[in-house]
Order: structure tokens, then C-alpha cells, then sequence
């Protein structure tokens, strides 16, 4: 077994586009949930609005690249407010059904056949990425020895990186002032930070914005590193990888989410890439698992490392251990 | 000057009847009519009742009088049935509750809410009002709100050390006693600058000898000329430290008046004790003739 093509693979995806992607969903949910406290499980909900935002501005209406990405961004700022306006002032529990039901609905309303016109229906929209393309400065390969990126990717991934960056400036920013202090403080007891003369409700919402702009912009990303938008793309398995990657990470660090989506995607890669060539190679017996089969235990390991990680380490990588020690009250 | 301590603070409660619902001669909280029914269950009717500006007034009762919804009521926590009240003459009804606390009128929990995960001193900052650094735009560039955050800072810092806290600066909220709590939401409470401060049951869980400096803070806001209304079941800091007592029993204030006089007063012994503690239910003779009754009855079975 080639171990060597097995690292590179995993490594290329460990720094690469969906590592990317899900790094940016994942800093909106840290701003959600590790900050405020908001339990937002319709992370693919804002991905989606803001990609098919994007996608069907300029396939389907013939609008400008950056006119999409505005409208994409709009789209994305309605949803905050859509489904904060009724659920903000109840228990969290409310924007979590609300979160994940809107999600799915829009998935749904996506794929439709009724808007085939507009949204490509199954088959989603294609031919809108050009003009992010044609800004590639890039003549070839880019190669980093261990990996390299074909043409395109090492142009997402420059992007991507750098928008990831820019993001957790913003966030670090924004943690450190006292507008920080506050979405940390309605996280711990909102009824007190309201006796203090302070509108919680005001606070939650811009932190639903604010968190729900980083996922369109992960929603940007996922529809342009691969120039197409799809419904399936959006369903709510990303929301919860990319609240697996936030927990390995640490929530509520700034860099909790970027390193739990660099850590989620290469195990995910090497297990994947791992237990499919040992199949092959019959190193592992067809009668234990078939080739098939063996692509698909990475997401049962996962699912079994997250569980021992809550047990062992639950504060994440960032995490400070004493916090978690204070009871919640 | 001579005017102004006729009518406020403790001295000008010296003439006023001990009545329910009697008027002030400078009341800072005024309110009629406000009723709160949960189902078939009235907890708060209260028909008229004022605060006296610069005292310290004590809201006792016995559990179940409807005291803390009857704060909650009063600070925007929760909203009643009817009624009207208004702090320093502006309306407070249907208003939420943190422009209540922007109007200066700041609450503190029967059960502490200290903010777990936040350090002390960050709690302290949290209370500050109109902090340049919460506005969302303004937030991202330290310069526009640091020298703000370091007044702020001083402000804490003295109030801390006013409490005792001082040493505690950089710990989590969380690892605080119970009594540490209670201190910290006061000093937090503080920081907003509050006119009126309303402490549900400060001395609840809190040991003796913390209690006195407790009391020694609850005095020490009077005397900086803030009023204080708290609802408290530790009879000897009632007697101690408050200058008026209202007495509520069933939702509604039942006696009001100075310390010594409430507490021997007919209605609220009732209210404490039940209205019937001191006459004899259960006659001797009652009862024997209930035995004898029964005893028949057995016997007509049997036969």
C-alpha cells in the first residue's frame, strides 16, 4: 500500500476547497453557537440562499459576477432576519427546529420542478463561475512538493484562504471589544444581560446576520470551486460536519473552526483513502468489508472519534479545560 | 436644603400612617391597580403602592406572596394582567425590561445570575451603560472605544474593591461562592449607576459573617443616596437595615410600616402564622365524642 500517496491525498485535502468551504460555515456557526449560544442547524440554509443567489443571478438572469455575489449576500441578510424576527426571543431550542426546517425547505423549493426555470431543478445551475475563473492569475499547476493543485483549485484556494483570513480577523476583532463581551455574556444568561439595560434581542440578531454572512460566503465557495450549484449539496449532513469540525476545533476560538475543518477533512480523506486501498489490496478481508463499503466506515470512525473527543477533550483543541469545568449555572 | 430633607429620604417616613398602600411624601416608584394571574391562581394584586425615595425599603412576605413575580412584574420580566406604575414619573408599562434598567431601576436574582464564563472583571464591564465598543461597526476598531473601556475599567476596579472582590479580578465568575455571587451582582448592579436598586433576597445562602458586610452594603447605597427596595426572608435584616416595610400575603400588600410597628402587627402575624395559630381547633370533649361515635358505628357493623 502506497502510504506516501495516501498522505499527500490527505494533506491536499486537508488545505484544499472543501476544507475551505467548511472552514467558513464552520466560523459562522462558531459565531452562532461558541459565541451566542444560538443552536443554528441550518447552516446549509444560508450556504444555499447566498450559491443559488449567485448562481441563478448570473445563468439564469444574465446578471454581473458581483451584482450575484450582492444579491447572494441579500439573500442570505433576509434569511437571518426571516428566522430570527419570530424565534430570537424564545428558548434556543425554537431557532433550532426553525433553523433546520428552513433549511430543508429551501433545499426542497431549489430542486423543485416548478422552478426548474429559475433554479435548474435536480440538476442545479451551471456556467456562472466563468468570470470568478477569468481573474486567475495562475498559469499552471501549483505545486507545493508534497501536493499540488491543478489550475483552478490553487485559484479557490488562494481565494479561499484568504477570505478564511479575512474572517477570522473579523472575528478576533469583534470577540475582543465589548460588542464581544456581550454575545459571550447573552451565551451564559441572557435574563441578566437584559437586567443590565442591554437589548439582547438586538444583539442576538446581529450575531444571526453576522454569522449567517460567513456561511454565504461558505455557500460562495462550495458553488464556485466546483462551478455548479446543486440541491443535494445543501442538505443538512454539511451543517453538522461543519459543527463536528467547530467541536474538534474548540468553539468559541477564533481559530477553532479553521483547524477543525483542516483536522475533519484530512482524517476524513486518509481514513477514506486508507480502508478503500486496504479493501483492494485484500488486506482487509471482502468478507469484513467490501470495497464499497470501505469508503463509508471513515464516516462511522468519525462519528466514533467525535463521541470520544466529547468524553475525553470536550473543549476542543482551543478549548480552555477550566471553562468547561464551571457548571452552567 | 431644609425643604428637601423634609420630604426625602428615611427621616420624611417619620409621620406617615402605617397603612397599605399609603402615599409617600417622595415616592421614586409609584403604582396602582397591577394584577398578575397565572390560570385560576391570582399571584399579584396589588391596589396602590408608593417607594420612598433615598430609603431602604423591605419587601417581606411569607413563600408564595407573590414578592418575586411581583419584581419581576415591576421590572419588565414579566408583564401583568392590568395595572399601571411608573418610576420617577415615566410609565413604565409595557416598556421591556432593559429600558427599565436604562431608566435606573436595576434588579438583581433570587438565584444569582452570575455570567459563569466570563472573568470577574469582564462581569463588572458588562454593566456599564452606553458603551461605545457594543455598537457592531464601532466594535471592530479598538481605537474608538479603548479609552472608554479603560474608565470603565477604573469604575469596576473601585466597586470591586468596595465589595471585596479585588482579589478575585481575573478568576471565572463561576468559581465564585454563593455569597461571592451574591456580592458580584450587587457591584455588577452598580456599575449601571441605578437610582432605585431592587435586591431579590440578597442574604439568601449567604453565611453569617458575610451577611454583616452584606448589610454594611446595603446601607452604604442609601448613603450614597440611591433607594433600595428588596425582598428578604431574614427577619433580624428586615429590623436592621430597612427604614419601611411592606408586608405582602396572597398577592396583595396586606400591612405597611416602620420596622417595629409591622412586626407586631396584627395582620401580618396572621399572614406568617395563619389566622387561627392561637385559638384551640381541637376540643377534648370534641374529640371524645367523635370516639365514642365511631366506636358505635364498629359495633352496629359487627352485629
Amino acid at each position: 500500500m502506497d502510504f506516501g500517496a495516501l498522505l499527500q491525498n490527505s494533506l491536499a485535502a486537508a488545505l484544499g476547497p472543501d476544507a475551505i468551504v467548511y472552514a467558513l460555515a464552520a466560523i459562522g456557526l462558531n459565531v452562532h453557537f461558541g459565541y451566542t449560544g444560538l443552536l443554528n442547524f441550518g447552516q446549509a440554509g444560508f450556504m444555499a440562499v447566498a450559491a443559488y443567489g449567485l448562481a441563478a443571478s448570473i445563468a439564469t438572469w444574465g446578471l454581473p459576477f458581483w451584482l450575484g455575489i450582492l444579491i447572494g449576500l441579500a439573500a442570505a441578510l433576509l434569511l437571518a432576519v426571516l428566522l430570527g424576527v419570530p424565534t430570537l426571543r424564545l428558548r434556543a431550542d425554537y431557532l433550532a427546529i426553525a433553523t433546520i426546517a428552513s433549511s430543508e425547505i429551501l433545499r426542497l423549493v431549489f430542486g423543485s420542478v416548478t422552478l426548474v426555470d429559475w433554479f435548474g431543478g435536480s440538476n442545479g445551475r451551471q456556467g456562472f463561475a466563468g468570470d470568478f475563473y477569468d481573474l486567475n492569475p495562475y498559469n499552471g499547476r501549483l505545486d507545493f512538493g508534497l501536493f499540488s493543485f491543478s489550475r483552478n483549485d490553487a485559484w479557490v484556494f488562494t481565494v479561499g484562504w484568504v477570505l478564511v483570513a479575512l474572517s477570522c480577523l473579523v472575528v478576533w476583532a469583534l470577540m475582543r471589544s465589548p460588542w464581544g463581551r456581550l454575545l459571550k455574556s447573552i451565551r451564559e444568561d441572557e435574563e441578566a444581560v437584559r437586567s443590565l439595560g442591554k437589548n439582547v434581542f438586538a444583539y442576538k440578531m446581529q450575531a444571526l446576520i453576522l454569522g449567517g454572512m460567513f456561511g454565504a460566503i461558505a455557500g460562495f465557495m462550495l458553488a464556485l470551486k466546483q462551478a455548479s450549484v446543486i440541491p443535494t449539496d445543501y442538505a443538512t449532513d454539511i451543517t453538522f460536519f461543519c459543527y463536528t469540525a467547530l467541536l474538534i476545533g474548540g468553539a468559541g476560538r477564533v481559530l477553532g473552526p479553521v483547524i477543525g475543518a483542516i483536522i475533519f477533512w484530512f482524517l476524513l480523506s486518509f481514513l477514506g483513502g486508507f480502508f478503500t486501498r486496504a479493501a483492494a489490496a485484500d488486506i482487509i478481508p471482502s468478507v469484513i468489508m467490501t470495497d464499497t463499503q470501505a469508503s463509508l466506515v471513515r464516516f462511522i470512525l468519525v462519528g466514533l472519534g467525535l463521541m470520544l473527543l466529547m468524553i475525553y477533550r470536550p473543549q476542543g483543541i482551543f478549548g480552555d479545560r477550566r471553562e468547561i469545568a464551571i457548571d452552567g449555572r | 436644603m431644609a425643604a428637601d430633607t423634609s420630604l426625602t429620604g428615611p427621616g420624611a417616613l417619620t409621620g406617615v400612617a402605617s397603612e397599605p398602600g399609603v402615599p409617600k411624601p417622595d415616592p421614586i416608584l409609584t403604582g396602582s391597580g397591577i394584577s398578575r394571574t397565572f390560570g385560576g391562581l391570582t399571584a399579584v394584586d396589588v391596589a396602590t403602592f408608593e417607594v420612598q425615595r433615598g430609603a431602604i425599603t423591605a419587601l417581606i412576605g411569607p413563600n408564595g406572596a407573590g414578592k418575586t413575580t411581583f419584581f419581576n412584574l415591576l421590572t419588565g420580566f414579566d408583564r401583568p394582567q392590568g395595572g399601571e406604575w411608573s418610576f420617577n414619573g415615566a410609565a413604565l408599562a409595557s416598556v421591556p425590561a432593559y429600558k427599565v434598567a436604562r431608566l435606573g431601576m436595576v434588579r438583581t436574582f433570587q438565584l444569582t445570575k452570575v455570567l459563569a464564563k466570563l472573568t470577574v472583571i469582564e462581569n463588572m464591564r458588562l454593566g456599564a451603560t452606553g458603551q461605545r465598543g457594543e455598537r457592531f461597526w464601532a466594535a471592530m476598531f479598538s481605537g474608538l472605544w479603548k479609552p472608554q473601556e479603560a474608565e470603565i475599567t477604573a469604575r469596576a476596579d473601585e466597586l470591586l474593591a468596595r465589595f471585596q472582590l479585588d482579589t478575585k479580578r481575573e478568576d471565572f465568575a463561576g468559581s465564585l461562592s454563593g455569597g461571592q455571587r451574591k456580592l458580584l451582582e450587587m457591584a455588577r448592579a452598580l456599575m449601571v449607576d441605578p437610582e432605585l436598586i431592587m435586591l431579590d433576597e440578597p442574604m439568601a445562602g449567604v453565611n453569617p459573617a458575610l451577611k454583616q458586610s452584606l448589610l454594611g452594603h446595603v446601607k452604604s447605597l442609601r448613603d450614597e443616596g440611591r433607594s433600595v427596595l428588596f425582598v428578604e426572608h431574614d427577619m433580624d435584616m428586615v429590623r436592621d437595615i430597612s427604614d419601611w416595610v411592606i408586608v405582602m400575603a396572597q398577592g396583595k400588600i396586606i400591612a405597611e410600616g416602620k420596622p417595629d410597628s409591622v412586626m407586631s402587627d396584627q395582620r401580618v402575624i396572621d399572614a406568617y402564622l395563619g389566622a387561627h395559630h392561637d385559638t384551640d381547633l381541637t376540643d377534648e370533649a370534641e374529640i371524645e365524642s367523635q370516639a365514642a361515635a365511631e366506636l358505635a358505628a364498629q359495633e352496629d357493623d359487627h352485629a
